[in-house]
C-alpha cells in the first residue's frame, strides 16, 4: 500500500528564506496526522508544494503515489485542500460554489454528496445564500465543504478552526473524525495544540522549514512531557524538590513517572513543614512538548 | 462518478460566462450604452459632413464601435475576473484542481471572447436603427469578432497575471489598450490620416481587427481583409504562446 503522502528531501527557498530545508515526511492511508510548527516554520509552504500552488526548488512529492508534478491531475483528484485563509468567490450561492468545484473535478450530477457535506457542517438552511451574506464561521464551512466536494482520500487542512466558534469547531471535528474512520488521511496544522493532540496518532513539528521531530503523539508525549504534582504553597520547598521543578505564581510543577512516586512526594513536602494550600495532577501535555522540542531544536 | 462532459474547461468556461452574466448591468448593458452615446455625439456632428469610402459616417461608424466594445470587454473580463481573484485569494480554487495550464488559457480567453461577442451584439442592436447596414461579407464579421476577442482576451489573461494590484491593471488599460482602441480607425479612416500617422495604424494591430470587421459590413476597407486576417492570426499565435509559456511557468501563480 502506497503512502497516503511521501516528502522526499524537499527544499524550497524564496528569495534569501529558506523556506523548506530538505524536508521528508511520510503520512500513511488513514492516518490522521498533525503537522505543527510556529509561525514561519514552512507549514503552509510544505502544504502548498504538496497541492502544486508552489513548486519545490529540489526533491519529490507525492499523494497516493502520484507525483504533484509529472501526474499532477492524478494527485490533485486525490487531495482535498482547505487552505488558511478565508477566501471565496462573491458571485455565487454556496451551492453554486460547490458545484462549480464539483465541475472542476470533472465531476457532474453531485447534489446527493453535497446536499451530505451541506448538512453535516451546518450549512443546509444556507445553501442558496450568497457567499459575501455568510458570517466568517459559515465561510470557513464553505472552505472545508469545498475541499470535500471530490472526495479526495487525503484531506489537508491548514489552521481550519483559527478564529472560529465552539460550535463550528466541534461541529468540524465530528464530521472530520467520521471522515478519517471512513478510511481518508486527515492531515491537520493547527495552533491549538489540544485539538492537534486530542485528533492526532501522529505528528511531525517543523522549524525553519525543518522537521525537528516526528513520532506518534503517545510517544511525544513520552519523551517530552510527563506526569506533575502541581501544588499551591505560600512556604519555601525543600531544595532537592525544587530540581527540575517549575515555579509560576506560588504554584510548584513537580514532574513525576509512576504515581507510585506521588505519596513519597506529598510525605516530604509535609515533612519539610509547607503548608499545601491546593493540590492537582498535571498531565503531560502537547504544549510543553512543543516548547521543549522548539527550544531543542537547532538550525545549523 | 466522474463524468467527462464536465471537467475543467467547460467548467472554468462556464463559471466565467456566469461570473459576468450576474452582474450583467455592468458588464453587458454599461458599455453598450457607451457605444450608443458615442454614436449619438459623433453622428450628430459629423453626419452630412464625412463620407467614408462612399458609406455615410454613421454607417461607417457603427461597425467600428461594436469591434472596438467586442474588443474592450474582452480584454476586460480575464483581466477583471483574474485580478479580482488574485487579490481576494480565491484564484486557489482553479489552482488547486486537475486543471491544466492550456484549459485555464482557453476558458478564460473563450469567455472573453464570449463577453466581447454579447456586448458587441448588444451594440449591434442598439445601433442599427440609426444607419442602414449591409452585411456584404459577413463571414469576416464574425471571423475578426472571434479572432480580435480572442486576442484582447489573451492580452487580458497577461494583464490579471502580472498585476498583482487593481492600479496596475488600470495603468495597462490606459495607457495600452485604450490608446490602440481608439487610435485604430474605429471613428476614421486611416487614409483621412497625414502619411507619417498611416505609416504609425499600420503598427497598430488592432487597426487590422477593427478595418477587418468593418469590410464584413460594407465590403470595402483600408486594407486588404487578407492582410488584416493574417496580421490578426499572427498576433494571436504569438500572444497565445506567451501566455501559455506564462501559464505554463505558473508566473505569479504558483510560485
Amino acid at each position: 500500500m502506497s503512502a497516503a503522502i511521501r516528502i522526499q528531501q524537499v527544499s524550497k527557498c524564496f528569495g534569501s528564506t529558506q523556506a523548506l530545508d530538505r524536508v521528508d515526511l511520510e503520512v500513511r492511508q488513514g492516518e490522521f496526522f498533525g503537522l505543527l510548527g510556529p509561525n514561519g516554520a514552512g507549514k503552509t509552504t510544505l502544504i502548498s508544494a504538496l497541492a502544486g500552488l508552489v513548486r519545490a526548488d529540489a526533491g519529490s512529492l507525492s499523494v497516493m503515489g502520484h507525483d504533484v508534478q509529472a501526474d499532477y491531475r492524478a494527485a490533485r483528484r486525490c487531495l482535498g485542500v482547505v487552505p488558511q485563509e478565508l477566501v471565496f468567490d462573491p458571485f455565487f450561492t454556496v451551492r453554486e460554489s460547490l458545484q462549480i468545484q464539483s465541475g472542476y473535478f470533472g465531476i457532474g450530477d453531485n447534489d446527493s454528496w453535497i446536499d451530505e457535506i451541506l448538512e453535516n457542517l451546518g450549512l443546509t438552511p444556507k445553501a442558496n445564500a450568497n457567499m459575501r451574506m455568510l458570517s466568517g464561521g459559515m465561510k470557513r464551512r464553505v472552505l472545508v465543504a469545498q475541499a470535500l466536494v471530490h472526495r479526495p482520500p487525503v484531506i489537508v487542512l491548514d489552521e481550519p478552526t483559527a478564529g472560529v466558534d465552539v460550535e463550528l469547531r466541534q461541529t468540524l471535528w465530528a464530521f472530520i473524525r467520521r471522515l478519517n474512520e471512513a478510511g481518508h488521511t486527515i492531515v491537520l496544522t493547527t495552533h491549538y495544540l489540544e485539538e492537534a493532540e486530542n485528533l492526532c496518532t501522529r505528528i511531525a513539528m517543523l522549524k525553519a522549514g525543518r522537521v525537528v521531530a516526528l513520532d506518534t503523539t503517545v510517544n511525544l508525549l513520552r519523551r517530552f512531557s510527563a506526569h506533575s504534582l502541581r501544588l499551591r504553597t505560600a512556604d519555601a520547598m525543600p531544595v532537592e524538590l525544587t530540581r527540575g521543578a517549575a515555579a509560576n505564581g506560588g504554584w510548584w510543577s513537580l514532574p513525576f513517572d509512576g504515581f507510585d512516586e506521588v505519596e513519597p512526594l506529598l510525605a516530604r513536602i509535609r515533612s519539610a513543614g509547607c503548608r499545601i494550600d491546593d493540590l492537582e495532577i498535571g498531565k503531560p501535555d502537547l504544549e510543553e512538548v512543543f516548547v521543549r522540542v522548539m527550544q531543542g531544536a537547532h538550525h545549523d | 462518478m466522474t463524468d467527462m462532459r464536465y471537467g475543467g474547461f467547460t467548467t472554468l468556461l462556464y463559471k466565467e460566462v456566469l461570473r459576468f452574466w450576474k452582474v450583467a448591468s455592468q458588464t453587458v448593458a454599461a458599455p453598450v450604452l457607451t457605444a450608443l452615446l458615442y454614436l449619438l455625439i459623433f453622428s450628430h456632428v459629423l453626419e452630412g459632413h464625412v463620407k467614408v469610402h462612399g458609406v455615410a459616417y454613421t454607417a461607417f461608424l457603427i461597425p467600428g464601435l461594436v469591434m472596438m466594445s467586442v474588443l474592450q470587454n474582452a480584454f476586460a473580463n480575464s483581466s477583471s475576473s483574474l485580478i479580482q481573484s488574485k487579490v481576494t485569494g480565491n484564484i486557489v480554487f482553479v489552482l488547486l484542481p486537475p486543471i491544466s495550464y492550456q484549459e485555464f488559457f482557453a476558458a478564460y480567453v473563450l469567455a472573453s471572447v464570449v463577453r466581447g461577442v454579447v456586448v458587441g451584439a448588444g451594440v449591434l442592436l442598439a445601433t442599427c436603427w440609426f444607419a442602414p447596414l449591409s452585411f456584404a461579407e459577413p463571414w469576416w464579421i464574425l471571423a475578426f469578432a472571434l479572432l480580435g476577442g480572442a486576442i484582447l482576451g489573451s492580452l487580458g489573461v497577461i494583464a490579471g497575471i502580472w498585476a498583482d494590484k487593481f492600479d496596475q491593471l488600470a495603468a495597462f488599460q490606459n495607457f495600452l489598450i485604450m490608446p490602440l482602441t481608439f487610435l485604430s480607425g474605429v471613428f476614421y479612416s486611416i487614409n483621412s490620416l497625414p502619411p507619417f500617422w498611416q505609416q504609425v495604424s499600420h503598427w497598430n494591430p488592432v487597426f487590422y481587427m477593427i478595418d477587418g470587421f468593418r469590410h464584413g459590413f460594407f465590403g470595402v476597407s483600408d486594407a486588404s481583409p487578407w492582410l488584416s486576417l493574417a496580421v490578426v492570426g499572427t498576433c494571436l499565435a504569438l500572444l497565445a504562446a506567451f501566455t501559455l509559456n506564462l501559464l505554463k511557468r505558473g508566473y505569479k501563480l504558483r510560485a
